[in-house]
């Protein structure tokens, strides 16, 4: 059942004031076709079901909110040790210069500015496709906008086992830019592919990543977002899986004054794996929401969502995750946590955890809990001679290892594990 | 050298005093046992001097070396050379023991101002000493004491003592729960500790123990006091007769 929605003026007054960007046959109609998706949802506003948690209202003003640019400092880059091929965008666009060449053997690589003039058949099956499925049941009109306005991205087809993943490193230069990148990731049956995502992109970043997953072909997905504290970010991750497929994709987040990552996956496919995990912390006047749909259709197939968030001085944390088991979708296991460790009384967790199932045979459990420190342990740390911010900081990692461990690739899992660790000293130490 | 002098100590939260005048002194070197009838205080001793939150020192002192105690947080503690074997050892799911005990020696040689142990080091260093334990590797690789028995914990206990050092170890029912095999293994980790510079506080119900570990000074602690000092035949005597007589006596 579709949700109905509230329109405000000031939705339909930015609707109406939208330009679409011009070039490209297809790409032209896509867009042409996501505007009137989104005309028909408007913007989303406050009363919202999937919006009460987190205000929408700097995602879709006319003009974003500026973000002063943010210095890493000594922090080595996300990925840094890992063999990969980079494109990198700045404030969405992409800067071929920083950028490696786009050939990879096993993987065909054009930019989206590039394809809309060409005929490239598998991106225009894709591109705001998989998108337009998941407006059903829950609109998600952000992502609708990205589609109808996405100027860059990349196009992505996978037909065997990538040689390295393809990295995607965004960089943010101009202090009021509004950046909209639309990818598209096509797996051809058996194809091995790993997509890595970090760095600010924008004052204001709306990103929509389309993924297709043909039989027996596995993704994974790897993402940091953070450290910049002013950046304001909406992500859809659409994924639509075939039989014999895996999918899994981890963000490790720290801070951002708004960020909403949704991810919305069908599993059409028996035998399918779908994992979405994520680490979040938020220290500070921070709001992080983690919206997640999965959709069973098939037999035997099974999801995890891992998500854990660490908030302190203020920070929000909003779950919002679903599972749906459609009719038929018998042996289905479906697993759902979501968990915060709030490290003072002054933070918040919200989540709304969702199961509706139609089928008879099948095996779901889902749980939210919200808590502090154990004490006792910090205590018996202590007691050993860790210093008590050493000790919190082992405490929160720990806490977090359960999303980190949905890392399969050990080089990776390190670099993130570093990378959370050099933010826990920071922060902590 | 402890020294704990007239200590006295209540609960935080309530006004239940639990502690009402301890004295009791352990000189460097030796090994003191302390026995008496559950909820006498004996942990709470224990944990009053490592530094744990939930209690008050009304009045009093602890002092080990001429530092302080009292005065100084759980980790201060800890590098000045305390150490308390936990009765009830804690699980912490997500922090392995490796990272664990490499956390907590480096933090002390930090704390002392020595150099922090190379990771091969540390290695070689651990690998021995679990191995007198009969700890395994994959003990070593799992969350600290998570799915350990009972009297794995209470060996995993005696590993961390044995890699911290420490000058003063409170072992507070290290005993209990372990088979006689394991008992054995304990007891013998902690002779193995037994050096002039260092002086031990065993918390303990039985004369089991101190058969292996034969303690200089044994006290009976009963209602928040030592109420009873003497040699180790203070522990046979509890053995056979039970607490009634001792107390009946200095009541
Ligand atoms: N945090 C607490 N809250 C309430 N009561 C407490 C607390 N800590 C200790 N007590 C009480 O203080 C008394 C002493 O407890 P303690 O654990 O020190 O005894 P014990 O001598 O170690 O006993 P056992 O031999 O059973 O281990 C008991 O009556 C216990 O219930
Ligand atoms: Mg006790």
């Amino acid at each position: 059942m579709a949700v109905a929605r509230v329109r405000s003026a000031a939705s339909e007054a930015r609707l109406a004031g939208l330009v679409l960007p011009q070039g490209g046959a297809w790409l032209t109609a896509a867009r042409g076709a996501a505007l009137d998706r989104l005309t028909a949802m408007g913007l989303p506003g406050r009363r919202d079901e999937y919006w009460r948690y987190t205000d929408p209202t700097t995602l879709v003003a006319a003009d974003p909110v500026p973000a002063a640019l943010y210095d890493r400092g000594d922090e080595a880059p996300a990925f840094d040790a890992i063999d990969r091929l980079t494109l990198v965008f700045t404030d969405g666009v992409f800067d071929a210069a920083a950028s490696d060449d786009l050939s990879l053997t096993g993987v065909e690589i054009v930019r989206l500015a590039d394809a809309g003039a060409r005929d490239i058949h598998w991106a225009r099956e894709l591109y705001g496709v998989l998108e337009a499925r998941g407006q059903s049941p829950v609109a998600r009109p952000l992502a609708a906008l990205n589609s109808a306005t996405a100027t860059d991205g990349v196009l992505i087809r996978v037909t065997g086992k990538a040689a390295k993943p393809v990295s995607l490193v965004y960089r943010h230069a101009a202090t009021s830019s509004d950046a909209v990148l639309h990818h598209c990731i096509k797996l051809e049956p058996g194809a091995d592919f790993t997509l890595l995502e970090s760095g600010p992109g924008a004052a204001r970043f709306n990103t929509v990543t389309e993924v297709e997953i043909a039989d027996g072909a596995a993704f994974h997905h790897i993402r940091t977002q953070g450290r910049d504290h002013e950046r304001r970010v909406a992500t859809h991750l659409f994924a639509r899986l075939d039989a014999n497929c895996r999918f899994k994709t981890f963000t490790l987040t720290a801070n951002g004054v708004l960020t909403r990552n949704e991810a919305v996956v069908e599993l059409l496919g028996d035998d399918s794996i779908a994992h979405i995990a994520g680490a979040a912390m938020g220290d500070g006047g921070f709001h992080h929401d983690d919206t997640v749909f999965i959709t069973h259709d098939a037999e035997r197939c099974e999801s995890r969502q891992v998500f854990k968030k660490v908030l302190r001085h203020g920070a929000q944390g909003v779950f919002q995750g679903k599972i749906l088991v459609k009719q038929g979708a018998q042996k289905t296991d479906g697993y759902q946590i979501s968990q915060s460790l709030l490290l003072d009384d002054d933070c918040q967790f919200l989540a709304k955890p969702e199961l509706e199932i139609y089928a008879d045979d099948v095996k779901c459990s889902h749980g939210s809990t919200s808590g502090a420190i154990d004490d006792t342990a910090l205590f018996y740390l202590r007691s050993r001679g860790v210093p008590e911010k050493t000790a919190q900081a082992l405490l929160v990692q720990a806490f977090l290892v359960e999303a980190i461990e949905e890392i399969e690739d050990a080089a990776i899992a390190e670099d993130i594990r570093d990378r959370l660790q050099g933010w826990l000293a920071r922060r902590m130490g | 050298m402890l020294e704990i002098k007239n200590l006295h100590v209540k609960l935080e939260e309530e006004d239940k005093a639990i502690l009402k005048g301890v004295d009791l002194t352990v000189e460097t070197g030796k090994v003191h046992a302390i026995m008496g009838p559950n909820g006498s205080g004996k942990s709470t001793l224990s944990y009053v001097l490592s530094g744990r939150d939930g209690y008050e020192v009304t009045a009093g002192s602890a002092v080990l070396d001429g530092q302080d105690l009292l005065a100084l947080e759980p980790e201060e503690r800890a590098a000045a050379g305390l150490f308390l074997a936990f009765q009830y050892p804690v699980e912490i799911p997500g922090v392995g023991n490796m990272t664990f005990l490499r956390t907590a020696v480096n933090a002390q040689r930090k704390a002392r101002g020595e150099d922090e142990l190379s990771a091969g080091d540390f290695l070689k260093v651990v690998r021995a000493k679990a191995a007198a334990l009969k700890i395994d590797a994959e003990m070593l690789k799992r969350p600290v004491n998570v799915g350990f028995s009972g009297g794995e914990k209470k060996r995993n206990e005696i590993l961390q003592m044995a890699m911290l050092e420490p000058k003063m170890c409170i072992l507070d029912e290290t005993d209990s729960g372990l088979d006689v095999d394991a008992m054995k293994l304990v007891a013998e980790g902690v002779n193995a500790l037994r050096s002039e510079g260092r002086s031990f506080l065993v918390i303990t119900h039985y004369q089991r123990l101190l058969d292996h570990i034969t303690p200089d000074v044994v006290h009976i602690m009963a209602d928040g006091r030592i109420v009873k000092t003497g040699g180790p035949e203070l522990a046979l005597e509890v053995e056979q007769n039970g607490y009634t007589d001792i107390l009946a006596e200095v009541l």
